[in-house]
């Protein structure tokens, strides 16, 4: 069920540059199960963003009540968000959209998690749920620099992680892809969050695999009233017919929507 | 007793508030969260006789205190709106607002001719104000005559009350509602959103991928009452006021200008609660400020203070 609900900010802190991890707890919680979906976050009280801001939920914590978030710290939003202080509340809908399903993925069948910058954070909750499950997770993670490297290690306790830096800062120089390219492994489902070309790349990798890519638009009221993020099918790719981002997706089969 | 009931023409309403038509799609998204039954009527989706997908992305951009949407009236097209959305919302007791659209005069006849056929559409809502295609839309809006004889078109087959939803971006607002009474209108709802732009400060280029967009939100309030309150002094027909309504408070100031209902728009996208947190604290809001019945504001702005004596007694 969709609630709104005042979160409560247990921790928040900066975890690479401009990157924050902001922990929150309350009731909203007990809706949160699959992975993958986001939550739609008024950062301010005041006109100045208007709308609210979608960010995906990096992990779930049943037992003590929380989850987190993990965002990068870019426009006025976002700033605000970044000045919330552990005690203070934030307005959080949610929990919104369609997530990864883990049921794609079988007991003791290998799952590619492929993530480029920003699009790292909600692959983490897939990776702790298919690995409690009993599938082999290997984790590609893709950064700019050195400096904007985060996660590294949650992933590696999961599993066989590797990280590419575009600069060469850090780990091997280059894209995720091509590490996916290079997979001794052959996977049987891939999971894909990160920028449009990189999405785009998986897509077009034609790997033996079932491929789940999870897009990010502009979005308005994130619960597909507004249509402001609505994307073309791949089947229809000029027509009127039409998916939208924030409750057909955000994560989509390849194939199934143009990107 | 109620406090907040009001007839219009088509329109039994439980409470004059009701959100605005392309910010509810048709209602099935919002009743996961609240029983729709507490809204006073929903003004749905436009419709156009085909489907149409709408503008490409981005279609939304801000500015501090509002919004900006070029979405291009995506809609599934008239039979589907008929056969499938109408008649889903035919569980609640509430009276639809049916907002008709199209590029041609056909198009509007069309549509209105159908969609008034609907057991539930109580109205229909013409909207010759959008200002995000580019034929048709606001062009039948910016110019009296063309206005008038839509409106003519549109009544003479249309089998429910039309309201006509007027444009901001004309000079004189008055003339258009002033033609579209003559016209054979039974309401006017006002107003649609206010034409503008956002540049991206590192490309230079517009934000939105159709350039310009409808401005909206609590920024063009003062724009909405300033138009209610000419508009509403020169016509006989009453007026559904709309335009960055936020709150109770808002509410009542649109009554003050001129409205006798309301629309809330765009603050469904930052509380999809809005509209049934305002039902609830209009009655309290209305006893704060010393009236029996909300339809005792409708132009307090204007009206002689011994029109009102009687309600007060």
């Amino acid at each position: 069920m969709i609630i709104n609900d005042q979160c409560t900010v247990v921790s928040q802190q900066q975890i690479a540059e401009s990157i924050f991890e902001l922990v929150l707890s309350g009731k909203i919680v007990e809706e949160m199960n699959e992975p993958g979906r986001f939550v739609h976050i008024k950062v301010t009280e005041g006109l100045d963003p208007m709308l609210r801001r979608p960010i995906s939920i990096a992990a779930i914590n049943k037992r003590s009540n929380e989850f987190t978030i993990i965002y990068r710290k870019q426009g006025r939003g976002t700033s605000l968000l970044a000045n919330k202080k552990s005690g203070e509340t934030v307005d959080i809908l949610g929990p919104l959209g369609n997530g990864f399903s883990v049921a794609e993925a079988n007991i003791g069948e290998t799952a590619v998690l492929v993530g480029g910058g920003i699009g790292v954070p909600p692959l983490y909750e897939l990776a702790k749920q298919l690995v409690a499950k009993g599938v082999k997770v290997i984790s590609i993670l893709g950064f700019q620099s050195q400096s904007a490297v985060f996660y590294e290690e949650k992933f590696a306790s999961l599993g066989e992680t590797y990280v590419t830096t575009v600069d060469g800062t850090y780990g091997k120089k280059g894209f995720v892809t091509d590490i996916l390219g290079g997979l001794v492994v052959q996977p049987d489902v891939i999971y894909s969050c990160g920028p449009t070309p990189m999405l785009k790349a998986i897509e077009k990798g034609q790997y033996a695999a079932k491929v789940f890519l999870s897009l990010e638009e502009r979005m308005g009221c994130g619960i597909g009233a507004c249509f402001a993020c609505v994307c073309h099918t791949k089947d229809d790719p000029t027509g009127h017919t039409y998916k939208k981002v924030c409750t057909d997706g955000p994560v989509f089969e390849a194939g199934e929507v143009a990107i | 007793m109620s406090r907040l009931n009001i007839e219009l023409p088509g329109l039994s309403l439980k409470n004059p508030v009701m959100p605005a038509s392309g910010c509810f799609g048709f209602g099935k998204e919002y009743s996961q969260l609240y029983d729709l039954n507490v809204l006073g009527a929903i003004m749905i989706k436009a419709t156009t006789p085909e489907p149409r997908f709408g503008n490409p992305t981005p279609r939304v951009a801000e500015t501090p205190g509002g919004m900006l949407n070029a979405i291009g009236l995506q809609n599934p097209g008239l039979e589907k709106v008929v056969s499938e959305e109408l008649p889903w919302l035919e569980q609640y007791e509430v009276p639809i607002i049916a907002n008709v659209a199209g590029s041609t005069e056909e198009d509007y006849v069309r549509v209105a001719e159908v969609i008034s056929k609907a057991p539930n559409v109580h109205a229909l809502e013409l909207n010759i104000s959008c200002p995000n295609v580019k034929t048709g839309g606001i062009a039948f809006g910016t110019d009296p005559e063309m206005a008038k004889n839509l409106t003519k078109k549109v009544k003479a087959v249309s089998e429910v009350p039309v309201y006509v939803k007027l444009s901001p971006n004309v000079s004189n607002i008055v003339s258009i509602a002033k033609a579209v009474e003559d016209g054979g209108a039974d309401g006017l709802t006002m107003i649609n959103t206010l034409l503008g732009m956002r540049l991206d400060l590192q490309t230079g280029k517009p934000i939105l991928a159709n350039r310009t967009g409808g401005l909206s939100g609590p920024v063009v309030k003062p724009v909405a009452l300033r138009m209610i309150y000419e508009v509403s002094q020169q016509v006989h027909i009453p007026i559904i006021g709309m335009g960055g309504i936020q709150s109770a408070e808002d509410v009542i100031e649109f009554f003050y200008a001129g409205a006798s209902a309301v629309a809330v728009g765009t603050q469904n996208f930052i509380d999809p609660f809005v509209c049934p947190t305002i039902i609830d604290e209009l009655p309290q809001l209305l006893t704060q400020l010393g009236y029996q019945h909300i339809s005792e504001c409708t132009g307090r702005s204007w009206k002689q203070h011994e029109q009102f004596a009687y309600h007060r007694a």
